[in-house]
């Protein structure tokens, strides 16, 4: 396909943006959302994996840029896995757990977007870190 | 593309290269594939990160963690325990050579806290082969802006503005230059990239070439619809292959896109580019002789008046702008005169790209705003000397430059200031050297660089390099005398002043600045004809000793 004005050359550029947007993503300043899915053995066993595909697909659909995905290791709740935690900048992070599939898009929708924590998912950290 | 959650970069600069880098990208391909999760994660090889001393780099995105020295073996790991489990691989991490503390993020890494970058803002981001990921970063725009909605003379006013100067080495003004070749008469003009990187020891103009090929074929548009020319070639020596490749994709692909060929964004402006392979001689840096190269005959400097801009190739008004140089542009274009002319020093705007080289720590390649001390770039970015060794001196500007000393340490660095401390910005070669050299050594190396690539055409630089060369011999195998020094220190005037081009002109500095600087090492392999008191122990009677 040729470019023949500078607004084809923007639409080109808007369709690909998403695609480098990962990686613009992962330069520094931490004003972005962070979506940490535990991906221990134990957490892939119970769909971490899926739930992981499922909030950076979603994400992408409601074109939320300042949100990153990573993957992280085992938190120490098995009994709840898949684990999810959330950080926004200013807030105190919100631990989830049992987030299957079909949970992402109410935590997309309701804390990511909407700034409320979904409360009957919230596991209750209860420990330190040092 | 979509549901791809996380980015796998892979260095495939010539560097990373040379340490199997292609090797690890096969390898994490193969891994992904027998785990299965080749859709949702993307290996993208990319241009050079610069950090080549702890090369192959690997980045992983948008976890923003980065793996140093990835050998293929490693490959595994980086599967099963990052993309896969989450755990970051701490073996393959950096680690600070003072404290041994281990760095997950590139830009808390301390080579990279000083760096600004402009002209390789792409390099080690965009996969150079893909014509899509660099217009998602904006690419082209500037482009289609010049084209579109700026006047010609718009466009110059903003190069001009910015105070951007020539990369290759003189530092002369690039809107000047353009302005210039603009005003000339002629139905037909050329604009030329200057790629032909000849000082031991630079890799700027590769690296970017290699890692952001696109911006520089963006910037050669723009200036040719400033000067007026439909036709651009790149001059590249033929030892660059990979560069070489990368470019001929990149041509193909925006000739496919219609970026480059005829009614470019649907203008009248048409404008395609050649390349050109030089056969690697120094001289062809120089523009007449890289315009004599690209017409075919000999590369042999004419003299100037006629500049390029008015006679060049093929008698035409030319232009011809270095690699970096051109990678300014669009940034220029995109975020306008003023930001760029914010950075730097009054008369040095914007940035500069040095390719660190010799006994540092992090060998690699840097570009620092201008006005950074040389003390920041050794030491802070540099990592410091190799085994906690002493600095002694550092050679900038390649063959053509001088030494600097532990005394010029905090000199803020520009086009200016390096001229004032006996030496020059040079196209960026930066090349440290410890206690242990020889600086007579160094002088000789240099010295014997110069004369393998003296073009011959004159005099001076053809003959006197060579008996240059054979008095240093003579000192160095310990059989000089005094007068050998001094008929060495004439010789360097004598040729300095009566050659033709700049390689004459600059071919005996090396030799003037470490004699400057390091007159002792000097007579320390002087025998004493009069005073035989053995080599090594010359105390000077008279003060023989250079101009200073």
């Amino acid at each position: 396909m040729k470019i023949k004005s500078i607004d084809e050359l923007r639409k080109i550029k808007e369709q690909y943006q998403d695609f480098v947007q990962l990686r613009k993503q992962g330069e520094g300043n931490s004003e972005h959302v962070e979506v940490l899915v535990g991906m221990a053995t134990c957490g892939i066993s119970s769909g971490a994996r899926e739930t992981l595909n499922a909030f950076v697909t979603q994400l992408a659909k409601e074109k939320i840029v300042g949100a990153k995905v990573i993957s992280v290791g085992c938190i120490g709740y098995c009994h709840a896995e898949p684990t999810v935690q959330i950080n926004i900048k200013g807030q105190k992070p919100i631990l989830y757990g049992n987030v299957t599939e079909a949970n992402v898009s109410k935590i997309i929708e309701q804390h990511i977007k909407g700034g409320k924590p979904v409360e009957d998912l919230v596991l209750q950290v209860d420990f330190e870190r040092a | 593309m979509e549901g791809i959650r996380t980015h796998i970069l892979v260095c495939g600069g010539t560097g990373c290269m040379a340490s199997e880098s292609e090797k690890v990208i096969k390898n994490l391909g193969l891994i992904l594939k027998a785990r299965e999760y080749k859709e949702e994660v993307k290996i993208v090889q990319t241009g050079c990160f610069g950090f080549c001393e702890q090369g192959p780099i690997v980045k992983i995105e948008p976890d923003d963690v980065f793996y140093v020295r990835v050998s293929p073996k490693d490959a595994k790991d980086i599967i099963d325990e990052h993309v896969i489990k989450g755990r970051i691989v701490e073996r393959l991490l950096y680690k600070e050579p003072s404290n041994e503390n281990t760095i997950n993020k590139q830009e808390d890494i301390p080579f990279y806290k000083k760096q600004l970058r402009i002209a390789l803002r792409n390099c080690g981001l965009i996969n150079p082969e893909d014509i899509y990921e660099y217009i998602a970063l904006g690419g082209y725009e500037a482009l289609g802006k010049a084209l579109t909605e700026m006047t010609k003379d718009a466009v110059l006013d903003e190069v001009k503005k910015s105070g951007l100067r020539g990369r290759g080495g003189g530092g002369f003004p690039t809107g000047l230059k353009w302005e210039i070749t603009k005003k000339q008469e002629s139905d037909v003009k050329f604009i030329i990239c200057n790629a032909d990187e000849g000082d031991p020891g630079a890799f700027m103009d590769r690296s970017i070439l290699e890692g952001d090929p696109h911006a520089v074929l963006e910037a050669m548009a723009i200036g040719a619809y400033v000067i007026g020319a439909d036709k651009g070639i790149i001059y590249i020596r033929a030892e660059y292959p990979l560069a070489i490749e990368r470019l001929n994709i990149a041509l193909k692909q925006a000739r496919d896109v219609g970026l480059l060929g005829k009614n470019i964004f649907g203008t009248n402006f048409n404008f395609d580019i050649d390349i050109k392979f030089g056969a690697g001689a120094f001289v062809c840096g120089e523009e007449t002789a890289l315009i004599n190269s690209c017409e075919g005959k000999r590369g042999e400097p004419n003299y100037k008046p006629p500049y390029p801009a008015e006679k060049g190739y093929w008698g035409h008004p030319t232009c011809v702008n270095n690699v970096e140089t051109f990678a300014n542009i669009t940034a220029i274009i995109n975020r306008g005169a003023q930001w760029f002319a914010s950075i730097g020093t009054e008369k040095s705007k914007g940035t500069k790209v040095f390719a660190l080289a010799g006994k540092i720590n992090n060998v690699g390649l840097v570009e620092v705003p201008m006005g950074i001390t040389l003390r920041e770039i050794i030491y802070d970015i540099g990592g410091g000397i190799q085994g906690g060794r002493k600095f002694k001196a550092l050679q900038t500007g390649g063959p053509s430059g001088g030494v600097l000393t532990e005394d010029n340490l905090d000199t803020k660095i520009d086009y200016d200031s390096l001229i004032e401390i006996g030496s020059m910005m040079g196209s960026g070669g930066m090349i440290v050297m410890d206690e242990k050299d020889n600086m007579v050594n160094i002088a000789k190396f240099y010295l014997e660089f110069t004369m393998d690539e003296s073009c011959g055409r004159c005099t001076p630089c053809r003959i006197g390099t060579k008996r240059m060369y054979e008095i240093l011999n003579k000192i160095t195998s310990k059989k000089g005398t005094m007068a050998d020094l001094d008929a060495l220190k004439q010789l360097c005037y004598m040729i300095k002043d009566s050659s033709l081009c700049g390689l004459g002109q600059t071919a005996p500095n090396p030799v003037i600045s470490t004699m400057k600087h390091f007159w002792h090492e000097y007579l320390a392999f002087i025998k004493d004809v009069d005073h035989p008191q053995g080599e090594g122990k010359y105390v000077p009677k008279n003060k023989i000793g250079i101009k200073s």
